[in-house]
């Protein structure tokens, strides 16, 4: 399959390591990996702080860079920026689009994916040739699970992991408190969000946290780094990235 | 739409100074003080918790609970699409079986409308059922304005009356009251309580039942708002857990009703879909114990005075907007505030307004507006939300909470003028879409390494990122971004090597395939 790789602006700039896991896997997995180079931001922040017309050329700019015949498929290692491709590019081109938009956005929201719907429902594998021996904790991002509604596919994916010891995270559905530009607006009701989310994942004393948005754990990661918590934030793209012939060593640098 | 009973072509909101539709700080400031009370957030946290628990419970036993939902939504979505022609029915069914309707623009209205009946009868005193509606008109206070003394006889409305406090929650007002403080209150303010009144559930409530005894068998008016009001029949009804509602609905002599025209439903049958939704989403139980249904006046038994008081107040304002009229459809549960992780540690209050929570975020602003003025509260509602969507998995009419939130942000800085937020998303999409400025842009983000300092990590921003930074460290960026990767050597060997692999994969697929 010919797979677009859309990078999301945060993972391109602040988390590369999860858009390279992306793509190594995806191309081991014997697909062919293009990254459009001129794609940027898919406009969710804009669209979720209360702008609509501002991120129109952002649309346009998904559109045509993935619009492609060629590109069988869209995938990116968030569960929110899938979301916004899925569910906002729609309202903002019927707002303020034109019909060319329209269509634009209806073709590539058909063929748009994050990453563990991807592998399990489009490409049917569980199992990735993962190894990660380590104690891990999944926290299921609010856009993956209620946008997106990719279930359990993350948790099958990490069940199927070499070495992994997986933990239950209590109260897994509850948001983290992130939510953009909340974050910023209500930052103390956000915060008190993430201490309850902290203290749910220290009761796992899990080596690593993981999820399937770089946003939502670049603020759980950032509070565990506050508070010196042995437990760091790791992308699921990074644990199914990590092999036996090239482990991920949890010693390296965050990113 | 079309047009509503002679409307201006802009319908009137709920205006500013009348009623509890507007709150006097943001929502991050008021909040900023609710978080800090311990107490609260225990009680709140426990309370959400255990009644988030027990609906689950009662929602997954029904079978047909997701369709139950579906029909719910349909007849609320029917319902608004001929709001004015169903609220005609019902003021002609309540008329022909002895009542009187009443139509009131605003909170304003409905105040004196109530409080000229209420003098009508002569008496000084009502007894209250607990109402939303009444609440969001502030009937209370207007009505001790003018010397009338209303009772409050739900148990939970009661304590929030004698604490002189306000409802926290929808449905448990006292929500954020503990035993102890409970029985601090029934001793401080109600006349003749044992002294020695302990704080076991069972006593305190006993302690209440006596003093609303009283006020049952003495009161000649009683004011209610409506869950429900049926356009096929004129009968309206009251859900309720203790009963004190039916009293006030049987005993007195006058009835006065004050109901949102949202609240009406077409058939009577359709009871038959909310009296399922309502209470397994709200308390968790299967059914409500006590529904009291009316119909205009019957002779010789319960009042014989009866006025339906129908209460506008940015009702059709909210009708008249394609997205945020769903919020109509709301039949006040209040699931969303139980499941909604920003109302769980803020609590009610936080809100400023009759309404808390999701639902509250999307009402508020829509029935009294979002001053384009920037200090307004309710500008702030639509941002308390992390958009997480809990909510709209609650709802059960399938409100889509969360994209109304969406939707009103975006109504707000549309009406908003220039400010540096706006300058700062268009800044932003101008430089995102020129993918060479945007390459660009993450070069200078790179130079961020240097806040990073030695551990790689940045522990303080300047504002507007202070708060952000306050609890949270952020990784500097990285030396290369994902783009860089992969247009150096690295990156092309890497990913070669990689495609290599998956090439001999397919391969061996294949071979293990024959
Ligand atoms: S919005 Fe839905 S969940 Fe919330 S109170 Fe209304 S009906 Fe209940």
């Amino acid at each position: 399959m010919r797979i677009g790789l859309f990078a999301t602006c945060l993972g391109d700039t602040l988390f590369p390591e999860a858009v390279k896991s992306t793509a190594v896997l995806l191309a081991r997995l014997g697909h062919d990996v293009v990254f459009p180079p001129d794609q940027t931001c898919c406009g969710q922040m804009h669209v979720n702080t209360g702008y609509q017309r501002e991120p129109v050329p952002l649309v346009r700019r998904f559109a045509e860079q993935f619009g492609d015949a060629s590109i069988d498929a869209v995938v990116m290692p968030s569960g929110s920026c899938a979301g916004s491709v899925r569910h906002q590019h729609e309202i903002i081109a019927e707002r303020y689009g034109d019909a060319a938009l329209r269509a634009g956005v209806s073709t590539v929201k058909a063929k748009t994916y994050e990453l563990s719907e991807f592998l399990v429902d489009v490409l049917g594998v569980s199992r990735v040739g993962a190894y990660f021996p380590h104690r891990v904790t999944y926290h299921p991002t609010c856009h993956s699970l209620r946008m997106l509604r990719v279930g359990d596919k993350p948790l099958k994916l990490l069940r199927a992991v070499e070495g992994i010891d997986l933990v239950e995270l209590p109260e897994a559905d509850s948001c983290c408190g992130f939510g953009g530009t909340f974050a910023l607006k209500n930052a103390e009701t956000s915060t008190a969000m993430l201490q309850d989310k902290m203290r749910n994942i220290a009761a796992t004393d899990a080596a690593v946290c993981t999820a399937g948005d770089s946003s939502c754990l670049m603020h759980i990661g950032g509070g565990l780094s506050r508070i010196r918590s042995g437990t760091r934030t790791l992308h699921l793209a990074q644990i199914l990235g990590s092999t036996r012939t090239a482990p991920y060593a949890l010693t390296e640098a965050a990113r | 739409m079309s047009t509503f009973l002679g409307m201006p072509a802009t319908p009137p909101r709920s205006p500013y100074g009348t009623g509890n539709l507007r709150g006097d700080r943001k929502f991050p400031k008021a909040a900023h003080d609710e978080l800090r009370n311990e107490q609260l957030r225990r009680n709140l946290g426990k309370a959400t918790r255990t009644i988030r628990t027990k609906r689950l419970g009662v929602t997954g036993e029904l079978p047909d609970w997701e369709q139950l939902r579906d029909a719910g939504s349909a007849i609320k979505t029917d319902t608004m699409n001929r709001l004015p022609e169903l609220l005609e029915q019902l003021e002609q069914k309540v008329t022909e079986h002895g009542g009187t309707v009443h139509w009131a623009r605003d909170g304003a209205e409905a105040n004196e409308i109530v409080a000229r009946l209420v003098r009508a009868t002569g008496s000084s005193d009502v007894i209250k059922v607990k109402s939303m509606a009444t609440q969001e008109i502030g009937l209370n206070e207007h009505l001790e304005s003018i010397g009338i003394t209303p009772y409050e006889t739900d148990l939970a409305e009661l304590i929030v009356q004698l604490a002189d406090d306000k409802p926290s929650h929808i449905l448990v007002p006292a929500i954020h009251r503990n035993r102890d403080e409970i029985r601090q209150i029934f001793l401080d303010e109600i006349p003749g309580v044992d002294p020695d009144l302990d704080n076991v559930p069972a006593h305190l409530a006993a302690a209440a039942r006596a003093y609303l005894r009283e006020k049952f068998m003495t009161t000649k008016v009683a004011v209610s708002g409506a869950n429900f009001g049926i356009a096929e029949t004129g009968t309206l009804s009251v859900v309720e857990s203790e009963g004190n509602g039916r009293m006030c609905l049987t005993l007195p002599d006058t009835l006065i009703t004050v109901m949102g025209i949202e609240k009406v439903l077409p058939r009577y049958q359709d009871l038959e879909v909310f009296l399922q939704l309502l209470p397994r989403s709200s308390t968790g139980e299967r059914m409500n114990p006590y529904t009291s249904m009316w119909t205009g006046v019957t002779p010789g038994d319960g009042p014989q005075d009866f006025h339906l008081v129908l209460l506008d107040n940015g009702r059709t304002a909210a009708l008249a907007d394609t997205i945020g009229r769903e919020a109509l459809n709301c039949i006040r549960c209040s699931a969303c505030l139980n499941v909604c992780p920003v109302y769980e540690r803020t609590g009610g209050h936080a809100y400023g307004s009759t309404y808390p929570g999701p639902i509250g975020a999307v009402l508020t602003p829509q029935l009294a507006g979002m001053d384009a003025a920037e200090d307004d509260p309710n500008s702030s509602l639509p941002y308390a939300s992390s958009l997480c969507g809990a909510c709209f998995d609650a709802c059960p009419v399938k409100i889509d909470i969360p994209s109304m939130l969406v939707e009103l942000r975006h109504q707000h800085t549309e009406q908003s003028g220039t400010t540096a937020e706006k300058l700062a998303m268009k800044a932003a999409a101008g430089v995102m879409k020129r993918p060479k400025l945007f390459a660009a842009a993450q070069k200078a983000a790179a130079l961020g390494r240097i806040a990073g300092g030695r551990d790689g990590t940045i522990s303080h921003l300047p504002a507007p990122l202070s708060g952000w930074s306050d609890s949270r460290d952020t990784p500097a960026p990285p030396k290369q971004t994902f783009r860089s990767w992969l247009a150096s050597a690295e990156g092309a060997a890497t990913m070669s090597a990689a495609a290599e692999e998956g090439a001999r994969h397919t391969a061996d697929d294949h071979e293990e395939d024959r």
